[in-house]
């Protein structure tokens, strides 16, 4: 690998790890902000206490995503200059209107959030929570505009080899854009919901607080339901867009060597070979692909190869298609993980009446392990979005091999060490964040009656004197 | 006059995040060392509890203002301190992660890892921070396309370290002041006693510093950089003498001589945004590194509307959370 490489590497774990955590972040502070309004408007104490057990699992999820996205913030300046300096007049803006909009309202309110209970009134503290919850958002939105951009740009000029912005509303109505951000949204209210489902699952087999678990099971299940529904709905909005925007990434996530006919079939699963560039044991849906990017009966989708040689004309020789297989097998995860989420979250809402969830463990132990699968869609549909756009970092304006920093002042060295020392630093975060989900869901809502108390040598242990 | 504007602006951030991040670094170098119990130790680190999260943020966004307005100067700027940055960034992850996690589990063992880690990160961009604006005022090997070809080891020198030796100590002093204000008793009593004795060291070397980079051939406006940094002097002295009777004035004289010393930093680079030692016709400016005015126009109105309102409710929050912390206070972190 080269420099290059390293960098596309770098890229790839440090995005990918942020939104680990980012989708939980935004989804529980909803769900949380809903919570809150309930306890608020029903004044049972019990509730408070739900809230508090959430809350700590929030925090500790948010910690990491605060500070895996301040990297994000400079590796732009840092692997990607050329990249910065070609595009920094548009993508510059709206990361920080970012921070100024979203990041600090986050940050702020969920200090007043968690620091508050005692010294603000319930409705203040309410407020707070939902100021964090629309502060997510808020931030989920400005660095999708920045993305989508990327994707496809528009409101933009060519000067002197430069992208520049000409007009910030076309930036803020990029049709990609209103496709991207409700699929992003609703993906993480699911990614969310089902958090809350696997460890409400693990506390009713366990039989901790039944009562106040169901409660948020309950609330979980039906907002499941509804974001799996609606998620759904925005991806197939997303792929017919891509048609038109980003042909060849659909070509590629359908594995489409050649333009097929009037009624194009969708694969439902073939072995892809990016070398031989063909594909093998096809199990195919007739006319399906037609209907999902057409939305009517007829209508051929162009293939690869034709692409290619499209964009040779138009963008000069060159390889112009993207690692198909990647692209291929993770829209296929990404879908084969929304439908069975929306497959588990239906049953869950059909065993709402009665509570008759609670006692169907082998369905709670499957919510427990079904945990997995919001972090696999998740993960899946940045790689399809991502890798699906190469060669390009901004679709048809700038390759990634012209966006990476100058071997000058970055040197292949350089990276690889940052990279070692990123993915170390991030690994041991992983653990402790994980180890502390672990203990904190075990200790359910008073965490403090079982932890240990620290001896009095312990009490004093490096203490030194002034 | 919009470039001149984000400069300012730029300028006005660092301030912000100096100022509000230092004391919070200060105080995550410092809690070990007030706080003789485990009990009180997190006394300290819940005076900046519910604040910091959104001090760092001003730093967010001067990196996002950077890019917005001079995407050539955070190009630049990122790559050339690539491995610094990288640094930087490690202590910065440590410490967002150790603030959050250290509390949680009351084990010894446990406390002494993410102790290790907070101390660190926020050493770290203490002393970083000094040492990147000495290189910027000194200047750095930048080229015909831009790129800063210096490496790593390009950064070290005496008068760089110096710049770092003199941000770890304002803000290791600053962070004293400021326990001193948010605490009662011992704890009190042991941060007063260290505020005492940082602020003439770093008088000290804040003078020596400040008389060296005067000397250097890249320094502009020596007028009002003079203005700048004498007055900066004189308010350390100021907290020095009346920190004992009013911390409160102290502290706030300290913020006024951190907010001086960088607008001086500022003052001595404008118009230049980064200094070229190859030639001084590859030197960044205001100009050459700006966005197209278009994008300063839309940035500005933005910038205008929303750090009055973020200014308004961080104001709110430290009014919210104005008392000192007991012994007896409830302790999230
Ligand atoms: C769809 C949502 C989304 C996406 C795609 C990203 N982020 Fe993120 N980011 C968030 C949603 C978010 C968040 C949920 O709003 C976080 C998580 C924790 C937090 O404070 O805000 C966050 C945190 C966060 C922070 C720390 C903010 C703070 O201290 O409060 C920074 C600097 C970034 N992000 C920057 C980025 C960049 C440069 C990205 C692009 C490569 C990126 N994020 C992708
Ligand atoms: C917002 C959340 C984003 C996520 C989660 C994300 C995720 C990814 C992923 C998974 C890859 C594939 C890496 C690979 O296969 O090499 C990638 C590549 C890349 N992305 Fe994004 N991306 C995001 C936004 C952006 C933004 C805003 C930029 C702006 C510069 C960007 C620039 C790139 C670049 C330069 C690459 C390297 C090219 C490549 O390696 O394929 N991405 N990103
Ligand atoms: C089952 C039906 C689904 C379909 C048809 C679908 C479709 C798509 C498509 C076409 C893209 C790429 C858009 C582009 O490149 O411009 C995408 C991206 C993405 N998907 Fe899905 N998706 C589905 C389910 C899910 C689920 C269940 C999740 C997560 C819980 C998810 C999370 C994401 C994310 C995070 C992205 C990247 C951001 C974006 O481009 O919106 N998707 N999806």
């Amino acid at each position: 690998m080269d420099q290059l490489g390293f960098a596309r590497l770098q890229f790839a774990i440090t995005t990918i790890y942020h939104f680990f955590f980012v989708p939980i972040t935004i989804g529980l502070a909803f769900l949380l902000a809903i919570m809150e309004t309930i306890y608020v408007l029903s004044g049972n104490e019990d509730y408070k206490r739900l809230i508090q057990f959430w809350g700590r699992l929030f925090l500790i999820n948010f910690a990491v995503g605060v500070v895996t996205g301040l990297l994000q913030e400079f590796q732009f300046g840092m692997d990607w200059a050329n990249y910065a300096r070609f595009v920094g007049d548009v993508f510059g803006a709206p990361l920080a209107v970012e921070a100024l909009v979203a990041f600090f309202m986050e940050s702020t309110f969920i200090g007043i959030w968690n620091f508050g209970w005692d010294r603000v009134s319930k409705r203040v503290h309410l407020l707070a929570i939902w100021l964090v919850a629309f502060g997510t958002m808020l931030s989920g939105f400005w660095i999708l505009t920045a993305n989508s951009f990327m994707q496809e740009p528009v409101g933009y000029k060519m000067v002197h080899g430069t992208a520049q912005l000409a007009s910030f509303g076309a930036l803020l109505t990029n049709p990609q854009l209103w496709v991207e951000f409700p699929h992003t949204i609703l993906a993480s209210y699911l990614s969310a919901s089902f958090f809350v489902l696997a460890v409400s699952a693990y506390q009713l087999l366990r039989h901790h607080y039944s009562d106040l678990f169901k409660f948020s099971f309950r609330l979980a299940s039906i907002v499941a339901l509804i974001s799996a529904v609606l998620v759904i709905f925005a991806g197939d909005l997303q792929a017919s867009h891509l048609r038109t925007s980003q042909p060849m990434k659909l070509a590629a996530a359908e594995a489409l060597w050649n333009t097929t006919s009037m009624h194009a079939p969708w694969s439902v699963f073939a072995i892809v070979n990016g070398r031989t560039q063909k594909d093998y044991v096809q199990i195919q849906i007739p006319d399906m692909l037609t209907m999902l990017a057409y939305k009517r009966l007829s209508g051929s989708i162009t293939g690869i190869h034709q692409i290619q040689a499209q964009y040779a004309q138009k963008y000069g020789p060159g390889n112009y298609i993207p690692p198909v297989a990647p692209v291929y097998y993770s829209f296929r995860l990404m879908i084969l993980a929304g439908t069975l989420m929306l497959a588990i979250s239906a049953y869950a809402v059909y065993l709402l009446k009665r509570s008759r969830f609670s006692e169907k463990r082998w369905f709670l132990k499957t919510l427990e392990w079904s945990l997995i699968l919001p972090y696999l869609a998740n993960t899946a549909g940045w790689v399809m979005t991502e890798v699906g756009r190469q060669p390009w970092v901004v679709y048809g304006l700038l390759s990634t091999a012209r966006g990476v920093s100058s071997t000058q002042s970055v040197p292949m060295a350089d990276i690889v060490l940052s990279l070692i020392v990123f993915a170390v630093v991030y690994g041991a975060m992983a653990v402790a964040a994980v180890y502390l989900f672990r203990r904190y869901i075990h200790w359910g809502l008073d965490p403090t009656a079982q932890q240990p108390e620290l001896t009095d040598e312990e009490m004093f242990l490096g203490g030194s004197h002034v | 006059m919009l470039n001149i504007f984000w400069f300012v602006l730029i300028a006005i951030l660092f301030i912000g995040y100096f100022i509000l991040e230092g004391f919070d670094y200060g105080v995550g170098m410092l809690y070990p060392v007030v706080g003789q119990s485990d009990h009180e130790r997190r006394i300290a680190v819940n005076t900046i509890g519910p604040i910091w999260s959104g001090n760092e943020v001003w730093l967010i966004t001067a990196g996002g203002a950077l890019f917005a307005a001079f995407p050539k100067w955070y190009a630049t700027l990122f790559s050339g301190f690539y491995v610094a940055l990288v640094l930087m960034l490690v202590g910065l992850i440590f410490r967002g992660v150790a603030i959050e996690y250290r509390s949680k589990i009351t084990t010894a063992r446990w406390h002494k890892i993410w102790d290790i880690l907070l101390r660190l990160g926020s050493f770290l961009p203490a002393l970083l921070w000094g040492v990147a604006f000495a290189n910027l005022i000194k200047g750095v090997p930048i080229n015909q396309a831009m790129n800063d070809v210096g490496g790593f080891w390009s950064l070290i020198s005496p008068y760089t370290v110096l710049g770092g030796l003199l941000t770890l100590l304002l803000f290791l002093a600053q962070g004293a002041s400021f326990l001193t204000l948010k605490t009662t008793g011992d704890i009190r009593e042991r941060s007063l006693k260290l505020a005492k004795r940082l602020l003439p060291v770093a008088l000290v070397v804040a003078v020596g510093f400040g008389v060296w980079t005067a000397t250097l051939p890249t320094v502009n406006h020596q007028g009002l950089y003079w203005l700048c940094i004498a007055l900066g002097w004189v308010s350390l002295l100021g907290a020095r003498m009346i920190i004992a009777k009013r911390e409160k004035w102290a502290f706030l004289l300290q913020s006024l001589m951190i907010a001086l010393m960088t607008a001086g930093f500022f003052l001595a680079l404008f118009p230049r945004v980064m200094i070229s030692t190859i030639a001084a016709r590859y030197d960044l400016t205001i100009y050459s590194a700006a966005s197209n005015p278009y994008t300063l126009h839309v940035m500005t109105i933005v910038a205008l509307t929303m750090v009055p309102i973020v200014l308004a409710y961080q104001i709110w929050t430290y009014w919210i959370f104005r008392k000192r912390l007991t012994l007896q206070d409830h302790l999230e972190y």
